[in-house]
């Protein structure tokens, strides 16, 4: 008995000081940012594009980023939510019988798992064959692929979770599959599909493997689809290792920005989520 | 028999509700569809590669000299082996315990607050991770750690690259691994109780011996992340495709080489095919994990709900 006290007591602290380790190196991770961001971040910084010299220590801000960044992670998801809003519902048993809906779930889940540069690539060879370069568009083709299977899975979970006992009530009623999607199911699963649209905004505003060679940078606003944009994650991907302390410290600025926007996002989405589903039928 | 109050139906409402389930299906058909695209499309661009070159030598071969056409891809899967090796290494422990912890001996709220803790932080963009390690890691490694094993070093070399991956994969093991143990029937644990284990006797021979295949899967899980983790890797690992010498040396690992060769591989010939053979290869390792993860967790639920009925 007393050598399983003894055993237990060492497990303990083991496991104790295991989570200790992930929870000092994650709360680290933020705390770094703010530390060192918070110093960089002045009205200037955010509200102004790069002047002349920018990258030798030149004045300017980084407006750039943040509008790119804004503006390919929003559309991004505003694509993706129609498309991922489709398949979700096409995976509840009234569309689908359950080996379809299973192959395509395992599929989604694979697409999940896919390297956020393979997209990249694959944009980049689809923008060569199309004959466009490095722009808006093709940044938001790359985010809205990525962005897919996680707010799929995330909705078609939330819709799962939809009792059955109202699909058959309205059915009762005499509505058909298609009006009890949208007036039933969509309703009940609300609150998760919210939370899976901020989820897979969060993922795509802080991805920088797959807008790399396709949205570019720039120091200019786009202007057009067609143009190159800049983006926070690829601006701290390309300032954080340049040997001038004043340009890093607009890689800091920009991770501030991003980390706070992404947690954010991520507190909000648990709040609204908590709240809203006050209203859902359990 | 239709009656005076009888309202008249909205109109279309079959055609709207086939069209409704037609696009459903053309848009799930689209995703499957997707994945084979990306399989293809790699496969035909690197194919050119392959027409020059026999892939044994490819992927044997340490010769890296893309203006000369030589592309050897063994320093660079070497390299990702290393890096995503020692990651795991360093992960895979202190995210099971940890696991354990929050799901067996926290209790009630604390329990809520670390997991949404752990969830709230998976959601940290991997270029912040980079940008961390480059401003507290690489210095630490280069002037701390690296003399201590008696080697010089930049502080940009496999071991910083690892260590950072190890951090990157903890929420992702944590998350998938709390939710397995949590799947394992509460009789169960009550029935080793019973018959008077003690409790870290019950979470080792019951909890954890039940949760296995899960915990296994979780493991696959972050195994595929490390090996597709691109930015954060690319910031620090060093990007040499040469065998490093030490864990101090710097790198190059399969994802981090084509984010930082992308740019400047379209004046070279055959460039851009080297980079879809990598990027094929990539894919199909990655594939291949998260399937095995998928296919042993299926049969874990299985297996799960079976007893707990």
């Amino acid at each position: 008995m007393s050598r399983g006290r003894t055993q237990e007591a060492v497990f303990r602290v083991l496991m104790l000081l295991s989570l200790a380790v992930v929870t000092v190196s994650l709360v680290g991770i933020v705390a770094v940012v703010l530390v060192k961001g918070a110093p960089a971040l002045s009205v200037e910084m955010l509200t102004r594009t790069p002047t002349a010299g920018y990258y030798m220590g030149g004045g300017g801000g980084i407006l750039n980023a943040i509008v790119g960044s804004l503006l390919l992670a929003v559309s991004a998801t505003v694509l993706a939510f129609f498309f991922s809003i489709a398949v979700a519902t096409y995976l509840q048993p009234e569309f689908s019988s359950s080996r379809p809906a299973n192959a395509v779930r395992t599929v989604l889940d694979l697409l999940w798992g896919i390297p956020s540069i393979v997209y990249g690539v694959i944009c980049f060879v689809i923008m060569a064959f199309v004959g466009i370069g490095t722009s808006l568009l093709a940044g938001i083709a790359a985010l809205t692929l990525l962005e897919i299977p996680i707010m799929t899975r995330v909705m078609d979970e939330s819709m799962s979770t939809v009792i059955p006992e109202l699909k058959v009530s309205a059915h009762v009623l005499g509505s058909n599959p298609a009006e009890t999607a949208v007036n039933v199911v969509w309703k009940q699963a609300g609150p998760g599909i919210l939370s899976a649209v901020l989820l897979a905004f969060g993922r795509g505003i802080g991805d920088a493997a797959s807008i790399l060679f396709t949205a570019g940078f720039t120091d200019f606003i786009p202007r057009s689809l067609l143009d190159s944009a800049a983006a926070l994650p690829t601006m701290i991907f390309f300032l954080s290792t340049s040997p001038m302390p004043e340009v890093r410290g607009r890689a800091y600025a920009a991770a501030f920005v991003l980390l706070v926007l992404v947690l954010v996002v991520s507190v909000v989405s648990r709040l609204l989520t908590k709240r809203l589903s006050r209203y859902v039928v359990k | 028999m239709p009656t005076s109050t009888e309202k008249a139906p909205p109109p279309f409402r079959h055609a709207k509700a086939v069209l409704f389930r037609r696009a459903l299906q053309l848009a799930a058909f689209v995703v499957c569809a997707f994945l084979f695209v990306v399989v293809a499309v790699l496969t035909y661009k690197a194919a050119f590669l392959l027409r020059h070159e026999s892939l044994p030598d490819i992927l044997f071969s340490s010769e890296w000299n893309p203006m000369r056409g030589r592309f050897g891809f063994f320093p660079i899967i070497l390299g990702s082996i290393y890096v995503t090796g020692l990651a795991m290494l360093l992960a895979v422990p202190v995210s099971i315990l940890s696991s354990i912890y929050i799901a067996e001996y926290v209790r009630g709220y604390g329990k809520h607050v670390l997991k949404s803790f752990i969830d709230v932080l998976a959601g940290i963009p991997s270029v912040v991770y980079g940008m961390c390690a480059i401003l507290v890691l690489v210095p630490w490694v280069r002037d701390g750690v690296a003399p201590l094993f008696g080697v010089s070093s930049t502080g940009f070399c496999v071991f910083s690259a690892a260590l950072v991956l190890a951090v990157m994969v903890f929420p992702i093991i944590i998350s998938v691994c709390v939710d397995v143990f949590q799947a394992v029937p509460q009789e169960t644990r009550e029935a080793s109780l019973a018959v008077g284990a003690t409790k870290w006797q019950t979470t080792k021979l019951v909890v954890l011996r039940a949760a296995l295949p899960g915990v296994f899967s979780a493991v696959l899980l972050g195994l595929g992340r490390a090996f597709g983790e691109t930015i954060a890797v690319a910031m620090l690992v060093g990007n040499l495709p040469r065998v490093p010498r030490s864990l101090f040396d710097a790198g190059a690992t399969l994802p981090s080489i084509i984010a930082s060769t992308y740019g400047e591989m379209m004046s070279v010939p055959r460039y851009d095919s080297a980079m879809m053979l990598l990027a094929l290869i990539l894919i199909l390792v990655v594939l291949l994990f998260n399937y095995l993860a998928r296919l042993i967790k299926r049969n874990f639920e299985k297996t799960q709900l079976g007893e707990g009925a």
